[in-house]
């Protein structure tokens, strides 16, 4: 169906690390002080999320792989629970890629979105549910709803960069 | 697709195989003290240059911006400022009696030789927590600067958080506002003990839990000190927490509990000091030999018994951390 996909030149590999680097430096320095009431959007749900879709499961496993992993050695406490996460967020997404029509931007935003989601809850979950803070409710409506919101926002922009690096990619292999 | 299969595996076994893997690395850093070893390494010598570049630049124009802001801001300022002086040349003088009074508290508790004679180097916050969820954040020294897991850091005076993972040229802070986060304080007024407790819930509210509480005499109220105390384990005794917020007497009538205000404005966090002598040392290095049960597992003992635990035990901290992961266990509401 789609040649491209096969042909994993190490120059795209390269723009592809670098685009994952460049989108958690961006989130952990400027997108932290571009916060609205402590919530900062999620840049690295949106780019898995995005090479999922856009180049199928396996593309979108290792991307998403490597975007937890980033952020389970600086951030994280146990080393892996993130690159799990969004491992399976990139390789859920993969399963949408023969729907995926470039010029749609509902698909990316949807898709996007729900996967936004299922990482809050995931995170909630994991990590504050089997403390036993159970009040979800709260949660919900203070961290998960507006991360969700704010993501979308700046899906709206930042799909349209990450979408036009895919396309060059493309064109060039 | 002759050609696909040639050169790619399945993406199912990648998956299954990567699955393994991080349930693997989880469990070993989650029973172990494993934190990534090599990993940490490779990705600092990356990542962090560009971050710090990053932040200076990022910090450079928010600085610019926030010039303009404060411009029409002085300006109004500027007149009431000077009604405050007239205010303030009034207080000064209550003022400078209560810093007698401050003098002698400080001698009660040794702040003063205990707190100042520690070793501190300066670092820089060069990036925060990805999510929402915790509030880690990363400064630009690392093990190659003498840092090392459990050394506690302090800003503007009051405390902020403790070291959790290096890397050579970075480390990972968690701070004490972090969920996961458990110090044992006692309120400076009566040296009763008490557990102060990161709670993201409250934290929107910019308060902290404050825990078991005795305070038999009813002494504590709201704007009391509340400072690490001397049986923790990590936090050497006498740094700021915070200042008491609200305090209610629990369903068991036996302890108290409530918020507590922190004493560092943990939004605009850009500098930090880390104190270089770790606890233990330090207690070691004393020489007191004094055996010290471990707070961990029994409740904060109350003011009159403080004495006896002046010195923790040095080889605790593999054992019986005072903040450590496996306070999860111990929230238990």
């Amino acid at each position: 169906m789609t040649e491209w996909k096969d042909i994993h030149s190490m120059k795209r590999r390269i723009i592809l690390v670098f685009l994952i680097l460049t989108c958690f430096l961006l989130q952990s320095t400027i997108f932290k002080t571009l916060s609205l009431g402590s919530i900062s959007p999620n840049l690295m749900v949106i780019v898995t999320s995005s090479y999922g879709f856009m180049s199928g499961k396996k593309e979108g496993l290792w991307v998403g792989f490597f975007c937890g992993l980033l952020e389970d050695i600086f951030y994280g406490r146990l080393l892996g629970m993130h690159a799990m996460i969004y491992m399976y967020i990139g390789y859920a997404n993969g399963y949408f890629n023969h729907i995926f029509y470039e010029e749609d931007i509902k698909l990316p935003i949807f898709l996007i979105s729900v996967s936004e989601l299922v990482y809050g809850l995931g995170t909630y979950v994991i990590m504050f549910m089997m403390r036993s803070r159970f009040a979800f409710s709260y949660y919900m409506i203070r961290i998960i709803l507006p991360e969700l919101i704010y993501t979308i926002v700046v899906t709206l922009i930042f799909y349209r960069v990450i979408y036009m690096v895919n396309r060059r990619m493309e064109d060039q292999t | 697709m002759r050609r696909r299969e040639r050169f790619t595996i399945p993406g199912k076994y990648i998956l299954f195989v990567l699955t393994v893997l991080c349930v693997g690395t989880m469990s070993l850093s989650f029973l172990t003290d494993f934190d990534g070893g090599p990993l940490n390494v490779i990705s600092g010598y990356v990542l962090i240059p560009v971050q710090r570049g990053i932040n200076s630049a990022g910090g450079w124009m928010r600085s610019k911006v926030e010039n303009l802001e404060e411009l029409t801001a002085v300006r109004g300022e500027n007149e009431s400022l000077k009604e405050q002086v007239a205010e303030l040349t009034l207080e000064n003088n209550s003022l400078l009696q209560e810093r007698y009074e401050l003098a002698e508290l400080r001698r009660l508790y040794d702040l003063d030789n205990e707190y100042g004679s520690l070793d501190k180097i300066a670092a820089n916050v060069i990036g925060k927590d990805t999510g929402n969820w915790f509030h880690m954040f990363l400064i630009d020294k690392g093990s190659d600067d003498g840092i090392r897991v459990d050394m506690n850091v302090i800003a503007g005076g009051g405390l902020v958080g403790i070291v959790t993972k290096t890397g050579p040229d970075w480390a990972q802070v968690r701070s004490i506002i972090d969920d996961m986060s458990n110090v044992s304080a006692m309120v400076l007024k009566n040296s009763d003990l008490c557990y102060v407790r990161g709670d993201l819930q409250m934290m929107t509210e910019g308060t902290m839990q404050l825990n078991e509480l005795r305070d038999p005499n009813d002494e504590v109220e709201q704007g009391d000190k509340v400072v690490t105390s001397h049986v923790s384990a990590k936090f050497h005794k006498g740094i700021l927490i915070g200042y008491v917020n609200e305090i209610h007497t629990d369903a068991n009538n036996l302890t108290k509990s409530g918020s507590l205000t922190p004493a560092v404005d943990f939004e605009h966090l850009s500098t930090v000091l880390v104190i270089t002598d770790l606890k233990q040392q330090v207690d070691v290095n004393k020489a007191d030999g004094e055996e010290a049960d471990s707070q961990e597992e029994q409740p904060p003992v109350s003011g009159d018994e403080t004495e006896e635990s002046s010195g923790t035990p040095d080889g605790e901290s593999s054992t019986t951390p005072d903040v450590p992961e496996s306070a999860e266990g111990e929230e238990t509401e």
